[in-house]
């Protein structure tokens, strides 16, 4: 019964997807609209397979700096939202600031990691982290938060020590806050890494999607941005599989809810 | 030689801050359990029963007055005791034997057999084949039974229980009595137990307290002399219907 649910749902838009597409492709061939201003999908479809190999190499790059900003954003995250917890007047010093941090857009560092760190790899990292460390450490904040005191009391009782409470209780009520922050993360993720790109770069999505917008080659940057799409998809799925690994007991919840 | 109660509360004051706001809760509350007795507190909600565990188990510290367990003043100390609060905070994330370890684990047993000693335990508790359900998978009689087998594996023989059929449904909770009772026969631990239903207090214990509402304050003392074991069949004998009578009165003033 299931599977029928999960198929009922996911076959509307996809449907209505089809549909989209197919008119647009009705609409370029009726009105023969430039394809500089806007390619058919079809065309789009051609570019995409015409330079598969290229595509992959600038994926390649971007994954690169993406993978490595999520590993710096996740490990600061979690040591951060740890000492904070532990430590109350760090989280009040702390705090405040992240959240007004947030408030300098991501546009307007860029070019300073551009400045201080040049064209390669590192400012490219260095700005998906920045992106993706906000969602993180605030949700895991919020998350460890969410502490039953009642538990940690029953715990004491048991005479735990703190290492014990920490696995047995802590983390696993972080836990779920942390998945959802990840999947934010990994979404931003890729944004950051085509951002750093476009301030300069010698490889990477950004920098292919730019080379095309420059030569007028619309098609490849609606190439890119497919590959871009898919990439963020991916990712997100990939925190899913991980969230649903993490937490058998969620996944049984949400089995039981269904049914 | 001097008789030492498992429990002394010695005249407890305890006040609850919320705020500016000072709510006196406890008031000169006394009360004490010899070793391998069955004594209630019953009250009305609000009455600071569970305060009265809390601090028995060390986990709140009242503004005046003395805890004593097997003679040794723990006031304010979080002790080793059969805590068990009213939720029966059982981990969602942990299946039913992992929850029903963990004092095994605390205590630094081996996770192999802190396993075999639940599992040991798990017919007697109603819940052989259930190990490896989550909590969530389990009835509400199962989770208390579960939460009473984790409190029964905390290696000490006094037992703190907050309202553990309080969330059961009338029949559950007659059944879960039953039982109790049939495992304290079995493992004769001192338990202070907190209740608001009269006819529970005086079908398993040998002592209830009357406690009064806010501030909760000692009303009564009554000893329970009916027969063990006993049986449902009690609950309409005249011996009850007097004891009943005179816990009401108490309640009532």
């Amino acid at each position: 019964m299931k599977k029928w649910a999960n198929i009922r749902i996911s076959l509307p838009p996809l449907v209505f997807f089809v549909f989209l597409v197919g008119m647009w492709e009705l609409v370029s061939y009726i009105t023969r609209v430039p394809e500089y201003i806007l390619p058919a999908p079809s065309l789009i479809g051609r570019s995409l397979f015409a330079n598969v190999s290229l595509l992959a190499d600038h994926t390649a790059t971007t994954l690169t700096a993406v993978a490595g900003g999520l590993a710096l954003a996740i490990s600061t995250a979690i040591l951060l939202s740890l000492a904070m917890d532990r430590w109350k007047p760090l989280k009040q010093a702390l705090y405040p600031i992240l959240v007004v941090s947030q408030a300098v857009p991501i546009f307007a560092l860029a070019p300073l990691m551009m400045i201080w760190f040049g064209v390669g790899l590192l400012p490219k990292v260095l700005i998906v982290a920045l992106v993706c460390f906000f969602p993180l450490a605030v949700n895991l904040v919020e998350g460890l938060n969410q502490v039953d005191p009642e538990a940690i009391e029953l715990m004491k009782i048991m005479q735990a020590d703190s290492l014990m409470i920490m696995k047995s209780v802590q983390l696993p009520t972080a836990m779920p806050y942390f998945f959802s922050g990840l999947k934010i993360a990994a979404t931003y993720s890729v944004l950051g890494a085509i951002i750093g790109e476009w301030l300069g770069a010698r490889a990477g999505l950004g920098i292919y999607m730019l080379r095309s917008m420059n030569s007028f080659r619309t098609g490849d940057v609606f190439a890119s941005i497919v590959v871009v799409v898919l990439l963020s998809l991916m990712l997100f799925k990939i925190v899913e599989a991980f969230g649903w690994l993490a937490m058998p007991w969620k996944k049984k919840i949400s089995d039981y809810n269904e049914e | 030689m001097i008789k030492i109660e498992k429990l002394v509360l010695d005249k407890i004051n305890s006040t609850y801050y919320s705020g500016k706001k000072k709510l006196a809760v406890l008031k000169d509350v006394t009360l004490y359990v010899q070793p391998g007795e069955f004594v209630s507190v019953l009250g009305p909600s609000g009455s600071g029963k569970s305060t009265i565990l809390k601090t028995a188990a060390g986990l709140l510290r009242p503004d005046s007055g003395k805890v004593l367990i097997d003679g040794e003043e723990v006031t304010g100390l979080p002790q080793l005791v059969g805590y068990m609060p009213q939720q029966d905070l059982l981990f969602p994330w942990k299946t039913m034997w992992q929850n029903a370890a963990l004092p095994l684990l605390a205590a630094g047993v081996s996770k192999n057999e802190a396993f075999d000693r639940v599992s040991e335990m798990l017919p007697l508790f109603g819940l052989k084949g259930f190990a490896d359900y989550y909590p969530y998978q389990l009835s509400g009689g199962m989770r208390q039974r579960a939460a009473l087998l984790r409190t029964m594996l905390i290696d000490s023989n006094l037992m703190l229980l907050d309202e553990p059929f309080g969330a059961l449904d009338a029949l559950t909770r007659e059944q879960m009595q039953d039982w109790l009772l049939g495992i304290w026969e079995k493992f004769r631990r001192s338990v202070l137990f907190v209740t608001h239903s009269i006819d529970e207090a005086i079908y398993l214990s040998d002592r209830v307290y009357v406690i009064t509402e806010r501030p909760g304050k000692n009303a009564i003392e009554q000893t329970i002399k009916i027969d063990r074991p006993r049986e449902k069949s009690i609950l309409t004998t005249r011996d009850f219907t007097i004891y009943k009578q005179i816990l009401i009165n108490a309640l009532a003033n």
